[in-house]
């Protein structure tokens, strides 16, 4: 049984590594969540990139939705915040996708060129 | 849309963007009465008693990057298709009550679906919400409360990793149990 117990554990063992990360800015990546992006596959997306950072343990990382980005046709849309960096806009994407993204972009810095809305648009 | 939790998710997106801060999501599967319920409803912004009539007509939408809504119409047809209908009560300034509901064993009726990830979805990305998510089928209910897990962490987020994944494991066992130990 997932007790009480467990989240107690829990609240002791990740409240160090909060407060560290307070003050670093981190990455942000963000999943359109309209109902052409739901439609279109969001859920898997949204969820897909959480289980990728918690697999990597990517504690500078945070996950955030938003609503309609006003492009239906190119859902499900994900976009990439870096600090000091242009954001960066995903579309089409499904979770294996997202996985890649995370990988390279996210953790490396590498941008993936051939799922951006530049590419989609040439 | 191919599950209705699927329509919950969607749903509740409007709850999020009316900016409440607390919304609860009723589930009723009562076999007795052959009923099929789902309740959204939230502390927002809510909308004039006319908009709330209108917007299950698909050429209305409030907002200005597109002309027309499509969640609200979306689960409507889905209702009237399964004989049942779909009510929408507003309050401007004090929230909105949207009630779904199907005859449950219509053969086009949608399965609920991963009612996990939906949740999971929401607390994801939107922290500061609460959520209640009751469940019922027929007199077995299960409940969730993201305010009494908040009590319990203190200043951990409730979107760090790992207490997402304890809340997974508490909604599978939860579900399950419900479904009379059959996996869901
Ligand atoms: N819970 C709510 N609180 C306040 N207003 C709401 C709520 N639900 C719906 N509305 C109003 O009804 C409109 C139509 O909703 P609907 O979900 O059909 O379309 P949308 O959210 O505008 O766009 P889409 O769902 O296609 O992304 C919204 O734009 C909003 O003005
Ligand atoms: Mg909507």
């Amino acid at each position: 049984m997932k007790s009480i117990k467990d989240l107690e554990e829990i609240r002791k063992r990740t409240y160090d590594t909060i407060n560290l990360r307070k003050d670093q800015p981190g990455t942000r990546v963000v999943v359109g969540m309209a109902t052409c992006g739901i439609a279109a596959g969001a859920r898997p997306v949204l969820l897909a990139i959480m289980d990728e950072i918690k697999k990597n343990e990517l504690a500078d990382v945070v996950v955030a939705q938003t609503g309609c980005i006003g492009m239906c046709r190119l859902e499900p849309i994900v976009e990439v915040y870096k600090p000091g960096e242009e954001k960066v806009t995903y579309v089409k994407m499904n979770a294996s996708k997202a996985i890649r993204v995370v990988n390279e972009h996210v953790m490396k810095g590498k941008i993936v060129q051939e799922y951006t809305v530049g590419a989609e648009e040439n | 849309m191919k599950e209705l939790s699927l329509h919950i998710l969607d749903i509740i997106q409007n709850s999020i963007a009316a900016k409440a801060s607390l919304i609860t999501i009723n589930i009723v599967e009562d076999l007795t009465t052959d009923v099929f319920s789902i309740e959204v409803i939230d502390n927002g912004q809510g909308m004039d008693k006319e908009l709330a009539e209108r917007i299950k007509d698909p050429f209305i939408t409030g907002r200005k990057t597109r002309k027309v809504g499509l969640g609200v119409p979306l689960l409507y047809i889905a209702c009237t298709r399964c004989q049942g209908n779909l009510e929408i009560q507003s309050d401007k300034g004090k929230g909105t009550k949207v009630i779904a509901w199907f005859k449950h064993s219509h053969i086009d009726r949608a399965p609920l679906g991963n009612m996990i990830d939906t949740i999971i979805a929401i607390v994801i990305g939107n922290p500061e919400i609460d959520i209640i998510y009751n469940h019922r089928i027929n007199e077995n209910e299960f409940n969730f409360d993201t305010r009494e897990i908040k009590h319990i962490l203190g200043e951990v987020p409730i979107n760090e990793p790992q207490v997402i994944s304890w809340i997974k494991g508490f909604l599978e066992e939860g579900l399950n149990s419900l479904n009379g130990g059959a996996r869901i």
